[in-house]
């Protein structure tokens, strides 16, 4: 601890300003609480809703198993915060420790922390996005506004992407019975997150669900009835689908453009920081005050050739939260690196979907356990001779052991003889993920920046 | 009350669906749904569902007290 004290006084009666009051805000709040954190706290936050839990919103919301105002996160300790709910943050000050928000206050602080996260990207067509019926998932209201339709009984819904949330949307709107149609760019559903081999097992899963699944194609434009209604979908293939509803499910954006000019490095694809959490302004100097978590940030991993990943994942938001908030209050030397494998699951389909470590990193793919056309089965993700990655398709109980593998940089193809001794556990084939210039929708994992094999740095000027 | 579960953890024990099932349900072979917002009444059988979580992925609010939106009403 410094000679001067300063980390006391931080923690007695310094001031830390929360931006972004989601699961990551939530989450570092308690850690500085718990961590000793005696001073003001505020949790700046544009929805007017305190922390709710989003993977519902697009699983047991949509199957009425639940309703989307039940989501509000639990909480582990008394936060005696200051909540600014319904405020967003509009602009920050670096030199002089402020940030704006858009009722025009300001509020100042010792110590900031951004979880701004992402949001649902719209339809790119301003008109058709207003149309009536055209929906996105990501926040509460969202999530409300698209279940009321649903029980309704939609004659058709048009989900427009096939990434994670497109595809539990899909699975949803089948368990309701209701007619769904999807449209994906890709070769597949799931294609830039798992690659075109496990891709084919979700469409094959969709297709048998009774999905009218439409791949490699997009959506040209949609059109709306007299009174304003979406009423029709025009795809690239000539061909049209009459929907009453459709949901964009088309990925997210960072909300950055609060910092834009501000001097801080923030862009379109996040906040980069380092390994602590600590963001990077614009001159690629880290900052001692500013620090960063969630869905918005990305920090260079050690585990993976040190790039800057960004993970939209909860288990991401939740421990870098709380590696965030301890660094916040701690002398350099104490201070942890974010290290977490990341890991996400989806349940679609009836079939439970986990993965750790960067499945799309990997250039092969090896089914270790079960197999393919059982929809069983645990994939391994393999780059340079090494363990990656892996998913399972309903065997969760065995991802803790190659998650070991992955950690500890073990050799592809792994050097165990595989359990059940299928033909598929053989030998590896190519993974399948398609070319990165070519978008997908929704990957959730984005590699970019540096990496000791490949120096590419793109510098995204701030919009003045 | 509040619940959360980490279905990173989470590795379909189904155990929770036993002992809370009006908050627990499995879907499917091995995903699992719950309620995030349970009844109060439910409060002793999710206790007993935290406790028995094999992979421990279970998180209420804190079980000597009943946390409400009340925090969320300083909002301004």
């Amino acid at each position: 601890m410094p000679a001067d004290g300063y980390l006391e006084r931080l923690k007695r009666d310094g001031r830390i300003v929360v931006v972004g009051a989601s699961l990551a805000g939530l989450r570092a709040a308690e850690t500085l609480r718990t961590e000793g954190f005696a001073g003001t706290l505020t949790m700046v936050g544009d929805e007017p809703y305190e922390p709710y839990d989003r993977p519902p919103l697009s699983k047991g919301v949509l199957l009425g198993r639940t309703t989307p105002d039940h989501t509000a996160l639990p909480r582990r300790t008394a936060l005696e915060a200051d909540w600014r709910l319904g405020t967003a943050a509009t602009g920050l000050d670096m030199a002089a420790k402020r940030v704006r928000l858009a009722d025009g206050e300001e509020v100042e602080y010792d110590r900031l922390l951004i979880t701004t996260g992402v949001r649902a990207r719209p339809w790119p067509h301003e008109g058709e996005a207003g149309l009536d019926g055209v929906f996105v998932l990501r926040t509460r209201d969202d999530a409300t506004a698209l279940h009321k339709r649903l029980v309704d009984g939609p004659r058709r819904v048009l989900v427009i992407g096939a990434g994670f949330t497109g595809s539990e949307i899909a699975s949803a709107c089948r368990e309701r019975d209701i007619p769904v149609t999807v449209a994906e760019r890709g070769a597949a559903p799931l294609v830039g997150a798992l690659g075109g081999v496990v891709g084919a097992v979700a469409a094959e899963l969709q297709r048998e669900h009774g999905v009218d699944l439409r791949t490699g194609v997009m959506v040209t434009g949609l059109e709306g009835d007299s009174a304003g209604r979406v009423r029709a979908a025009h795809l690239s293939d000539g061909s049209s689908v009459e929907p009453d509803i459709v949901v964009v499910a088309l990925g997210a954006t960072r909300n950055t453009e609060w910092l834009a000019g501000s001097g801080l490095g923030a862009g379109p694809r996040g906040i980069a920081c380092d390994a602590g959490c600590r963001a990077f302004d614009i001159r690629g100097i880290v900052t001692d005050d500013i620090f960063v978590a969630g869905d918005v940030a990305r920090s260079p991993h050690p585990l993976f050739g040190y790039q800057f990943l960004s993970l939209e994942h909860w288990g991401n938001a939740v421990s870098q939260a709380e590696t965030a908030a301890h660094n916040m209050l701690c002398a350099s030397v104490d201070r942890r690196p974010h290290m977490w494998v990341p890991a996400f699951w989806s349940s679609q389909f009836g079939v439970n979907i986990k993965s750790v470590g960067v499945p799309s990193m990997g250039t092969e793919l090896l089914i270790s356990q079960g197999s393919l056309a059982e929809r069983r089965f645990v994939g391994v993700y393999g780059y340079q001779d090494r363990v990656i990655g892996a998913v399972t398709f309903d065997q969760a109980r065995w991802l803790p052991f190659y998650e070991h593998l992955i950690e500890t940089t073990a050799p592809f193809p792994p050097s165990f003889p595989t359990v059940d001794r299928r033909p598929e556990g053989a030998r590896s084939v190519p993974a399948e993920f398609p070319d990165p210039s070519v978008p997908t929708h929704g990957p959730t994992v984005t590699l970019s920046g540096y990496s000791p094999a490949d120096r590419r740095m793109t510098f995204t000027p701030g919009r003045h | 009350m509040r619940v959360v579960v980490d279905l990173n953890r989470c590795q379909g024990y189904a155990q929770c669906a036993f002992l809370a099932p009006d908050v627990f349900e499995m879907h499917g072979e091995e995903a699992l749904l719950y309620k995030p917002r349970p009844d109060e009444a439910f409060r002793e059988e999710v206790a007993r569902a935290v406790a028995a979580c094999p992979v421990q992925a279970i998180l209420v609010d804190r079980l000597d007290e009943a946390v409400t939106a009340g925090e969320a009403s300083d909002a301004r």
